[in-house]
């Protein structure tokens, strides 16, 4: 366990050094920031004093080595366009979309698991193919256009929830809700197969001969057992939000990871680029961890 | 007329399936009382676990239907009665046992949870539950009952797992077990010794065992009572020993001759250069040594019988000699040369000489292939073997010669019966004319009278074609009737090889005659017969 998590600890740094490589190099070539910052008719004395400034007359490989010298002493440098530290401002968006993330994917393991459970136990009964309509429906339809029908429903027309923004618990139904619409009809999907193969499996029928009652057959000798499948979809779902529910953020002015970076890449503000990938990435292999532990802890035979 | 524990009356059970109506059980009555074994014998197909389903409630409605019949048990109709009244019957009043206990108990929990969680579902207080399951264990002959409450079913051996089930059903006293097929999926020792914890039990709580099996061994050692079924139907009851001695119906007196292990023994003339000589043989997977410097020698055309438990090494075996595995020291000569050491030209040649037929014919055959396709891709590989021109008549030849007819060569797996399936698979091993077939407990999951269908093949085969076989198997009745010499393995050691009268008739280590004394005779009068002596040493023992 302890020596599986040290290679899964050194094969993510790897990963991370080599995604850090490539997204500096990569972000250099869309241009030059100087170009963005200044105003139209700026001098070239303003241009050079803007690069020197921010280091980018010297060589690529001079700055990427300056680059990594300060984040080993942990500083990830200035956001050019706030003039502030970039992981702060990073982190500042990341809570917000940490929050969003972590209310939807509770409610959608939450009810997807309860709902597919339900479904599977009487496949093709009238709740299964209703949910299954239901679900196919949410996993198919693009998350943009919910988000718009949603605000022109119930914003404008129908005047219940704030259009964007945050600051009111109202203001997180909508982009709650429209984030959970998708990976809810996935999961749901992938609950219900592995609900449907576990019912199908021997100890049931000896939880049945011992005279097990249906809600236990369900929710304590199936659920486990159909869990791991689920938990890999959940963990892949809940990666993609924090990486940024880019499309939400942006339609609901949401302050979040997507948003900065999105606004970062089109501004150039390449610390904050950085930074947030970096923040991210450690985010997702944290879950990665998690979801690892969450897979011992549900069945014994892998803990060996 | 005194009322019986449980009484079936003229059950039907239905499925609808896609293919149509299967009539699983017409018309079926039999009953059981306090304190007797009752076994229901039958081949796969014939209908003899539905009715245990039907009394535990386990169809599924649909496709299931039942279509007459009641079932009482103490006075009421099982079949009349609402879920939850049934609920409360199971795992209280009747408790069953199936095969394969691993799939059978929830991997996930642990067996001390599964074992109190019935006892918790009908009523009894978690402390009280938690002390009964511990003597449960103790009684069973699990060791170390504490520690073995909070395992989880995968750190059990099979016969363990099997006694953890008993420990379950028997937890709430119930008037009646059912056990299907408990034993089948044990090596021969743990079979012995689970059917005599089994018995015991019953004298002791004097509950009606049902036992459903397809092993007439099974029956002549522990029922008092057999019923015959085939085809969903009752053919035949009475005393085991009215029922092996003087079978009325004919479909008994066809499962009796099937019955392996009294045929004439084959007596090898060794003479000549072997076919294979293997020397020293080993093979480890990390720490665990698979094989420890196993030798034999094989004269063409002869049966070398590979016998032992589970885990002795004998699939380890065959994949190393056929080089789907490395082995890691010794040597095979094949014709005088080192297959082990041959370079892929030489093994590709190799190949066509040692052909391979496996236990589950579902699995080795690719079901997407016809017939004609499985058997004739033997010579797209090598296709020296014949001309394109003559491989549909060379199908057709091939399967007329395993018993099946060429107009089945269009057909799919999946549109054949298991035993058919394995004519199939040895039509494909034959297809490359070999000179070696390996045989991975080929016959193992076969009903008896198919087994003996497919014994009889491929003794006509090495008659007729001359073919050795190396012959992986734990059934030991069955290795009587085909083997010429018989290596017995164990851990990974040969313990002992000869003739096949040597083994059978004059075994000279321990563990030979135990495992020769573990196997159960058909005939109830020389099982009861043997069973004396292991009763005696039960005793000492205990």
């Amino acid at each position: 366990m302890g020596k599986k998590m040290m290679r899964r600890i050194v094969s993510s740094f790897f990963s991370l050094v080599a995604l850090v490589v490539m997204v500096f190099f990569l972000s250099r070539l869309t241009g030059d920031p100087a170009a963005l910052f200044l105003p139209i008719d700026a001098t070239q004395e303003m241009l050079d004093q803007f690069r020197e400034l921010h280091g980018l007359n010297d060589p690529l490989i001079q700055q990427f080595g300056r680059y990594v010298w300060d984040v080993l002493h942990l500083d990830f440098g200035d956001s050019i366009r706030k003039a502030r530290p970039a992981i702060d401002v990073v982190l500042e968006s990341f809570t917000w979309t940490l929050q969003l993330a972590l209310i939807t994917i509770a409610l959608v393991t939450a009810l997807a698991i309860t709902i597919g459970s339900v479904a599977a136990f009487r496949p093709g009964g009238l709740f299964d193919r209703f949910v299954s309509l239901v679900s196919l429906i949410g996993a198919s339809a693009p998350d943009f256009w919910i988000a718009i029908v949603g605000i022109v429903v119930f914003s404008i027309t129908l005047g219940w929830v704030p259009t964007s923004g945050t600051g009111t618990v109202w203001h997180w139904i909508l982009p709650v809700a429209v984030l959970f619409i998708r990976p809810f009809g996935l999961i749901l999907q992938v609950v219900r197969g592995s609900m449907l193969t576990a019912f199908g499996s021997a100890y049931v029928k000896t939880a049945r001969a011992k005279g097990v009652g249906n809600r236990s057959i369900i929710f304590v000798h199936t659920l486990r057992n159909a869990m791991l499948p689920v938990i890999t979809v959940i963990g892949d779902q809940a990666a993609a939000m924090l990486n940024g529910a880019v499309v939400v953020e942006t339609i609901f002015g949401f302050p979040g990871v997507g948003k900065l970076m999105i606004d970062s890449i089109l501004q150039r503000d390449f610390n904050v680029i950085l930074a947030a990938i970096m923040v991210t990435a450690l985010a997702i292999f944290v879950m990665n961890l998690l979801i690892d532990i969450a897979y011992t802890l549900l069945d014994p035979r892998l803990r060996t | 007329m005194a009322e019986h524990l449980l009484e079936v009356r003229n059950l039907s059970v239905q499925f609808h399936t896609a293919g149509g109506t299967v009539h699983a059980v017409r018309n079926i009555s039999w009953h059981l009382d306090r304190g007797e074994t009752l076994a229901i014998l039958g081949e796969s197909g014939s209908g003899k676990s539905v009715s245990a389903s039907a009394i535990m409630n386990l169809i599924d409605m649909p496709p299931g239907e039942i279509t007459s019949g009641e079932v009482t048990f103490a006075g009421r109709n099982l079949l009349a009665m609402s879920d939850d009244e049934r609920r409360a019957i199971n795992g209280k009043r009747i408790a069953m046992i199936f095969q394969d206990p691993l799939s059978h108990l929830n991997p996930v929990f642990t067996v001390g949870w599964q074992i109190i969680e019935v006892m918790r579902i009908h009523g009894i207080a978690a402390d009280a539950a938690r002390a009964r399951a511990l003597d449960l264990l103790k009684r069973v002959g699990i060791p170390a009952p504490e520690t073995a409450m909070r395992k989880y079913p995968h750190q059990f051996s099979g016969g363990q797992r099997q006694r953890l089930m008993i420990a379950m059903a028997l937890a709430l006293k119930p008037d009646i077990v059912i056990a299907d097929e408990p034993t089948t999926a044990l090596d021969v020792t743990v079979q012995a010794e689970v059917l005599a914890l089994l018995d015991e039990l019953q004298k002791e709580t004097g509950l009606g065992l049902l036992l459903i099996t397809h092993d007439l061994g099974v029956v002549a050692d522990i029922a008092d009572r057999v019923v015959v079924m085939n085809a969903g139907e009752i053919v035949e009851t009475g005393t085991p020993d009215e029922v092996y001695h003087n079978p009325k119906h004919p479909y008994t007196r066809k499962l009796i001759s099937a019955a392996p292990g009294r045929g004439e023994m084959h007596e090898p003339n060794a003479a000549g250069e072997p076919l294979l000589r293997v020397e020293n043989l080993c093979k480890s997977y990390g720490s665990f040594k698979a094989l420890k410097e196993v030798s034999f020698t094989l004269q063409p055309g002869e049966t070398m019988a590979v016998v032992g438990e589970s885990g002795s090494g004998k699939s380890t075996l065959a994949r190393a000699l056929l080089r789907l595995d490395e082995a890691d020291s010794g040597h095979a000569y094949w014709n005088g040369r080192d297959l082990l050491k041959m370079p892929a030209k030489e093994l590709y040649q190799l190949r066509r000489q040692m052909q391979m037929v496996f236990q589950d014919p579902t699995q080795s055959l690719n079901p997407r292939m016809t017939v004609y396709q499985l058997i004739s891709e033997a010579w797209v590989i090598h296709p020296e073997i014949l001309p394109k021109a003559q491989w549909r008549s060379r199908v057709e030849e091939l399967l007329t010669q395993v018993g099946l007819s060429p107009a089945h060569a269009e057909r799919y797996p999946h549109q054949f019966s298991g035993g058919q399936r394995q004519r199939i698979a040895i039509a494909r091993a034959l297809a490359l004319r070999p000179e070696l077939i390996v045989c991975d407990e080929a016959v193992s999951a076969l009903d008896v009278s198919i087994q003996a269908q497919v014994i009889a093949l491929l003794d006509k085969l090495r008659r007729e074609l001359g073919i050795a076989f190396i012959f992986i198997a734990h059934d030991l009745p069955v290795v009587r009737d085909f083997a010429d010499h018989v290596m017995v393995m164990q851990a990974g050691e040969c313990v002992e090889v000869g003739t096949v009268r040597q083994i059978f008739e004059n075994p000279q280590r321990d563990y030979t005659r135990r495992l020769l004394d573990a196997g159960l005779d058909p005939d109830p009068r020389v099982q009861a017969a043997r069973r004396m002596p292991k009763v005696r040493a039960g005793l000492e023992v205990g």
